[in-house]
C-alpha cells in the first residue's frame, strides 16, 4: 500500500494525529513559555466541556494529548470542534492556572549530594558559590508533569544555564534529585540514570502512591531550592515519614 | 479460616502481579502500565469466567514454583511455559484445579517470551492508585521473591478443564501501524525501507521499551533533529539516536524528546511484547479507517472470548463429572461448532 505522509507544515496551533486513538494539540515545535500557557489553558478548556469519545487529556510542554475512543467519537467532528475551540481564544495570552503555590525546598548543594555542581557551574561561566547562590534564589515553575510520575519540567534558568545533556549517562541519582540541562531543571521521583546534570539534592517525594494526593505538584507551582544543611537533608531522607522533605508552601496569588 | 494464597517458593527474575493497569493519570506523569499481553488476561478471565480486571502474574521468559493453600482454580495463558502439577503435565492455554498443598512449576517458555497464571478470585493484593500492577519504574510493587503470600480473591467458582484455541501470537509476524507526529519528517524512502525491513529482538529489551534491530540500516533523521519532549504512549515507535527503532510498551515512561516514526495499532502490540529471541517482525502501514475497523474487530473478538472455551475433553462420555460443570455460565454453549468453523 501507499506510505502515508500526513502533513506537518501549517501555522501554529496545528492538530496531528497519532495513531488510530491519539490527537494532539502542539502550540509550537520548541519550548516557550506562552506556548506552554497555552497548552495548560487549552487543556483546562477541553476538561471543562468534555467531549464524547475523549476518555483523556494530558499536557506536555507545549502541546495537549487526547486520548481517544475512535468508536464512540467522530475524529474529523472532535477535530473541527477542537479547531473551533482553538479560535474561540488567544491562547498564548491565557493566564496561568489558578491555584498556583510557592514551596520552597530546602537543597543539598554539598559536592558528594550534588555531585556535578562544580562542572556545571564552571560549565555556566559561574563559581561554584555564584551557581549555589543563582539555583537558590531562582523560583522556577512547574512548566509540565512528566516522564515519571509526579516529575516536574521546571523553568526557565537564564540564558547561560543553556548546558547541553551530559554525553555520558549517569546510571543513578536518587529520588529527590535536582538536576539541570537545558534551561531547564527536573526534580527526579525515583531513582532514575540521567543525562542530565545533578546539581542538588532533596528529600521531597513528588509521587506518594500510598497518600490521598499521590501527586505532590501541579503544573503553574512555582518551586524554590533555598540551601539546607546536607546533614539535615540526608537525615530527611533516612526518615520514612518525611515525604514533603521539610517544604514550605505558600498560595500565590 | 485464613484466606487462600498461593506460596511462592521459588521464582524467576521477571515475574511480577499484573492487570489492566491505572488509565486516567497520564497528565500526572504516570503511564498505565500493566500486562505486557493484554489479551492474555482476557482469555485467562474468559477460561475462569471471571473479570480481565482480576490481577494475575506475568511471568517473563519462566515462572516459579507456587503452592496453593487451599483448592484454588488456574488458568495459564500467554507464552506457552513448561508446566506441571505435582509432576503431571499442565496444558497451557487451559484451566486447572490445585488441590490444597499441591505445587505447581512453571518453566521456560517454549516459545513467545512472556506467559500469564491466572487464579480463579485473582490475586488480592492491595490495590495502589485503583490498581494492583506492579510498576518498577514508578517504585508501586515488586518483583516476586520466595517466601512472599500473594493473597487469593473469593473465587465464586466454576468449571476447570477448559481449553481455548488461540491463534499464534507467540512467533513474530506482522504489527501493523499507523502515522505518528513525526511520521512525516522521515521521507518516502525511510518509511518505505521500514516497511521492507526485518526486525528481531534486542536482548536490552523490558517491559518499558521493545528495541527492535533492523536486518538491514537504520532510520535517524538527518541533521539530528530536536524535538521538544511531548506525551508518549505505548505502542509509540521512536527512533533513538543511533537510528534504531524502539516500540514503547505498558511501562513506558509518559514523556519523550525521540522523533517518532509510527505507532503500533493496540491489537497488535501482544504480538509485539510476545516477539521471541530469534523470531523476525514486520512493520506495515494501515490507514486510519483500517485501524477503526481492527478496533472494532479486536472489541468483538475480545467479549467472545468467554464463548470460545470448550472442554478439553470433547467427549461428554468422557468426562465423568458432567454435571458438576456449570452448563450456564456461557463455559460450553453449544456453539462450539459453529465457533471453530
Amino acid at each position: 500500500m501507499t506510505v502515508p505522509n500526513p502533513s506537518p507544515s501549517g501555522p501554529w496551533p496545528m492538530i496531528q494525529r497519532l495513531g488510530v486513538s491519539g490527537l494532539l494539540v502542539r502550540f509550537g515545535d520548541q519550548f516557550c513559555e506562552a506556548a506552554n500557557r497555552a497548552a495548560l489553558a487549552f487543556r483546562a478548556a477541553v476538561e471543562a466541556a468534555p467531549q464524547p469519545g475523549i476518555i483523556e487529556t494530558a499536557p506536555s510542554l507545549v502541546s495537549v494529548f487526547l486520548r481517544l475512543d475512535p468508536l464512540t467519537a467522530d475524529l474529523e467532528v472532535l477535530e473541527a470542534e477542537l479547531c473551533d475551540l482553538l479560535a474561540r481564544a488567544d491562547w498564548y495570552a491565557a493566564p496561568l492556572p489558578p491555584g498556583r503555590r510557592l514551596i520552597r525546598i530546602p537543597t543539598a548543594y554539598g559536592a558528594d549530594m550534588a555531585p556535578d555542581l562544580v562542572e556545571t557551574a564552571e560549565a555556566a561561566g559561574l563559581s561554584e558559590a555564584e551557581a549555589v547562590a543563582q539555583l537558590s534564589a531562582t523560583r522556577l515553575r512547574v512548566l509540565s508533569l512528566g516522564f515519571g510520575p509526579g516529575q516536574p519540567y521546571l523553568g526557565e534558568l537564564p540564558e547561560h544555564w543553556n548546558l547541553p545533556r551530559r554525553t555520558e549517562l549517569t546510571p543513578h541519582v536518587p529520588a529527590g534529585a535536582l538536576v539541570l540541562a537545558i534551561r531547564q531543571c527536573v526534580l527526579f521521583s525515583r531513582p532514575s540514570p540521567t543525562g542530565w546534570r545533578h546539581v542538588g539534592q532533596t528529600a521531597f517525594l513528588n509521587f506518594r502512591p500510598e497518600s490521598a494526593e499521590p501527586f505532590a505538584l501541579k503544573p503553574g507551582d512555582e518551586l524554590q531550592f533555598p540551601t539546607a544543611d546536607p546533614d539535615h537533608v540526608a537525615h530527611m531522607i533516612a526518615d520514612p515519614d518525611c515525604v514533603d522533605g521539610g517544604a514550605e508552601i505558600e498560595a500565590l496569588p | 479460616m485464613t484466606a487462600p494464597a498461593l506460596i511462592v517458593h521459588q521464582v524467576g527474575p521477571g515475574v511480577t502481579v499484573q492487570d489492566l493497569g491505572r488509565p486516567g493519570h497520564l497528565a500526572y506523569g504516570l503511564s498505565q502500565g500493566g500486562a505486557l499481553d493484554r489479551l492474555a488476561l482476557y482469555e485467562g478471565a474468559a477460561l475462569l469466567g471471571q473479570s480481565p480486571d482480576c490481577a494475575a502474574l506475568e511471568m517473563i521468559g519462566m515462572g516459579g514454583e507456587f503452592e496453593a493453600t487451599q483448592p484454588l482454580r488456574i488458568a495459564l495463558t500467554g507464552a506457552p511455559m513448561q508446566a506441571s502439577l505435582d509432576g503431571s503435565p499442565l496444558i497451557w492455554n487451559a484451566s486447572h484445579q490445585l488441590p490444597a498443598g499441591s505445587r505447581v512449576r512453571i518453566g521456560g517458555v517454549t516459545s513467545g517470551s512472556v506467559g500469564y497464571l491466572h487464579l480463579g478470585g485473582g490475586i488480592e493484593t492491595p490495590p495502589l492508585l485503583g490498581a494492583r500492577a506492579t510498576q518498577l519504574n514508578a517504585g508501586l510493587g515488586a518483583l516476586l521473591t520466595p517466601g512472599v503470600r500473594l493473597p487469593v480473591g473469593p473465587d465464586k467458582g466454576g468449571p476447570i478443564g477448559l481449553g481455548l484455541d488461540v491463534a499464534d501470537r507467540v512467533s513474530g509476524g506482522v504489527l501493523r501501524i499507523l502515522p505518528s507526529v513525526q511520521t512525516a519528517l522521515f521521507d518516502a524512502e525511510t518509511r518505505e525501507r521500514l516497511e521492507q525491513s526485518q526486525f528481531t529482538r534486542d536482548p536490552r529489551s523490558n517491559r518499558m521499551a521493545l528495541r527492535l534491530i533492523p536486518d538491514g540500516q537504520g532510520f535517524a533523521l538527518d541533521g539530528g533533529l530536536s524535538v521538544v519532549s511531548e506525551v508518549i504512549v505505548p505502542g509509540d515507535i521512536q527512533i533513538t539516536g543511533d537510528g534504531v527503532p524502539v516500540i514503547l510498551m505498558a511501562e513506558c515512561q509518559t514523556m519523550g524528546g525521540y522523533p517518532r516514526i509510527a505507532t503500533v495499532l493496540p491489537a497488535d502490540l501482544p504480538r509485539a511484547a510476545q516477539l521471541p529471541v530469534g523470531a523476525t517482525l514486520r512493520l506495515q502501514f494501515i490507514t486510519p479507517e483500517e485501524g477503526v475497523a481492527a478496533l472494532k474487530a479486536e472489541q468483538t473478538a475480545l467479549a467472545d472470548l468467554p464463548r470460545k472455551v470448550r472442554p478439553l475433553i470433547r467427549d461428554p462420555r468422557d468426562i465423568p463429572d458432567l454435571l458438576s460443570y456449570h452448563l450456564s455460565d456461557g463455559a460450553i454453549t453449544g456453539r462450539e461448532e459453529e465457533t471453530d468453523r
